[in-house]
């Protein structure tokens, strides 16, 4: 492709992209409803969303989710890591089998199974349903971040630790988490992101007594325009924004790191 | 490494109870559920029965799944088409410009699916962007309708999947070794040539992962059918939202999600066959 065609297909792929969602963000401060023209602008879209009790109630469910879902899904994956690499044990295939099964299972796989087990076992569907559901399909992502990050430590540093008299929890204090820090921060964002992401697991898993925003928004468009959901919308396009540029800034300090 | 002795034992045991527990049991169930009697009143009935399998093969349910892999098949093609040579592109870029690149991937990749979603249909309306676009160039005359069509569910596909194609593809072309296609360009190989023999070969296992990762799961977005293709049943995942949430059919839905995992296990085998082909290559070689 000669440069100017290329660079003429690169914006093509980019407008397809941004387009949609900045026509959404337009519209947020559209005082036209339904986004025909440009009516002027206004922030009465935000003030009705911060005045939709439902909505409100429904994101913070979803905020209280992604960050137990984040926090939890990090630490097990974390911990499994670190407890896998280095030890031969029978069933590591089966292991890592199932853990790339749920990686590469379509979403509907895992929420339907799932909402049969938990009808099965008695689990009630609200938000423990939803925890469990959301931190199983964040493993599979924190393990392979963290082992990842493992493989590239240098295994004489605990050595050098052990040497100088360090107890096994100071190693896993001093040394081992600090090296992983980058590694840990980015499966966190990664995982809060899926979690506030996910429309379809939770759309299964969820009872009516615990609503979370992908279902309450899924609700509200089904039937037509809501510039209230644009206003919502406008502040996750932003929220997801920063989480990517926090998550490029954590991955530069790893890269810091490894040159030091 | 650090964890060791019983810690160790503790850690493995508490994470593989956890795939065990809500990994690979819910899976056997749905296998399970699958062969079960359905029941007017329940969700199924404790009896084992091929009546869900039966009603699979039914010509009106099988011509949905049909359509359905056709929806899937034209995102993944197109993925495919589109993707590629913006992943081969950006792989040769400048270091920083392809972190710009993968950075302005990464945020629409990074922002609610849903809501996406719902942006492409204000593109789509008969009084969206793309029509006032259209009709003020001149190319058109009357709004186009464009929602709630087969084309609005694919253009909606593709623009959720696009980044799972481009990913792993730019991944494994950012690996490619680049003398080789300056060695063929020495030895008089044309584009064609360089591209047919040399990098679309060295590119396959990126090719199969993204194929993987769009093809079977597109199947399931049920929402994108609901919010562009209006009313009709278009995607398996519709179906198997129907039977579990509306018809509480469980036997049927969990038949219908098996054809679902059967595909993805012949993806599966497909792409390690696909490996262990290029692996044995590279030995023989």
């Amino acid at each position: 492709m000669k440069p100017g065609l290329r660079l003429f297909y690169f914006l093509g792929i980019f407008a397809y992209l941004y387009l949609p969602i900045a026509i959404l963000m337009v519209n947020a401060f559209n005082l036209n409803r339904y986004g025909l023209r440009w009516d002027g602008f206004t922030l009465q879209w935000f003030v009705a969303m911060a005045g939709n009790a439902g909505l409100m109630e429904a994101a913070r469910h979803s905020l209280l989710i992604a960050v137990c879902a984040a926090t939890s899904a990090t630490l097990i994956g974390a911990l499994a890591a670190i407890g896998f690499s280095r030890y031969r044990f029978p069933g590591r295939r089966l292991f890592q089998g199932t853990l790339m099964t749920l990686m590469m299972a379509p979403d509907i796989i895992l929420a339907i199974a799932l909402l049969v087990l938990f009808i099965v076992i008695g689990v009630s569907l609200g938000f423990w349903s939803l925890l469990i559901a959301h931190i199983t399909f964040c493993l599979p992502f924190t393990v392979v971040t963290v082992s990842a990050r493992l493989q590239g430590f240098d295994p004489s540093l605990l050595d050098a630790a052990r040497d100088l008299g360090a107890s096994e929890f100071q190693l896993l204090g001093r040394v081992v988490l600090p090296l992983l820090r980058p590694a840990l921060l980015s499966s966190w964002l990664l995982c809060f992101t899926l979690s506030l992401d996910d429309v379809i697991v939770s759309s299964f898993v969820t009872g009516p007594s615990y609503d979370v925003l992908p279902l309450k928004i899924f609700s509200m468009v089904k039937v037509g325009v809501k510039p209230e959901v644009n206003a919502l919308a406008t502040i996750m396009v932003v929220l997801s924004l920063v989480l990517v540029l926090l998550s490029q800034l954590f991955l530069k300090e790893k890269e810091g790191n490894e040159k030091r | 490494m650090v964890i060791r002795g019983s810690t160790q034992l503790l850690v493995i045991g508490l994470v593989s109870s956890w795939l065990v527990l809500f990994g690979v049991v819910p899976l056997l169930l749905l296998v399970a559920t699958s062969f079960l009697a359905q029941d007017p009143v329940e969700f199924f009935r404790v009896a084992p029965s091929l009546e869900s399998y039966r009603q699979l093969l039914d010509p009106n349910y099988l011509a949905v799944i049909w359509r359905s892999v056709g929806f899937a098949l034209t995102t993944t093609v197109l993925c495919l088409l589109l993707g590629y040579p913006f992943a081969w592109y950006t792989a040769r870029l400048s270091r920083s410009s392809r972190v710009l690149v993968l950075i302005l991937l990464m945020i629409p990749f990074w922002t609610n699916s849903l809501v996406r979603t719902y942006a492409i249909r204000m593109v789509l309306g008969t009084q969206g962007l793309l029509n006032k676009a259209l009709l003020a160039t001149g190319i058109i005359d009357t709004p186009l309708r464009l929602l709630y069509t087969d084309t609005a569910v694919v253009l909606g596909l593709l623009y959720l999947m696009l980044p799972f194609m481009i990913l792993p593809l730019y991944a494994n072309l950012e690996k490619l070794d680049y003398r080789l296609v300056e060695a063929g360009r020495d030895l008089g190989a044309g584009f064609v040539q360089i591209f047919t023999r040399v990098i679309w070969p060295l590119s396959l296992p990126g090719v199969y992962a993204g194929i993987i990762l769009v093809f079977v799961p597109s199947m399931g977005l049920f929402y994108v059918a609901t919010l562009l293709g209006g009313a009709r049943q278009i995607l398996v995942g519709n179906l198997i939202q129907q039977q579990f949430l509306n018809a509480r059919n469980w036997p049927m839905g969990s038949a219908t999600s098996v054809v679902l995992i059967l595909m993805m296990a012949l993806m599966l085998v497909g792409y390690w066959l696909v490996l262990r082909r290029l692996a044995r290559r590279r030995l023989g070689s």
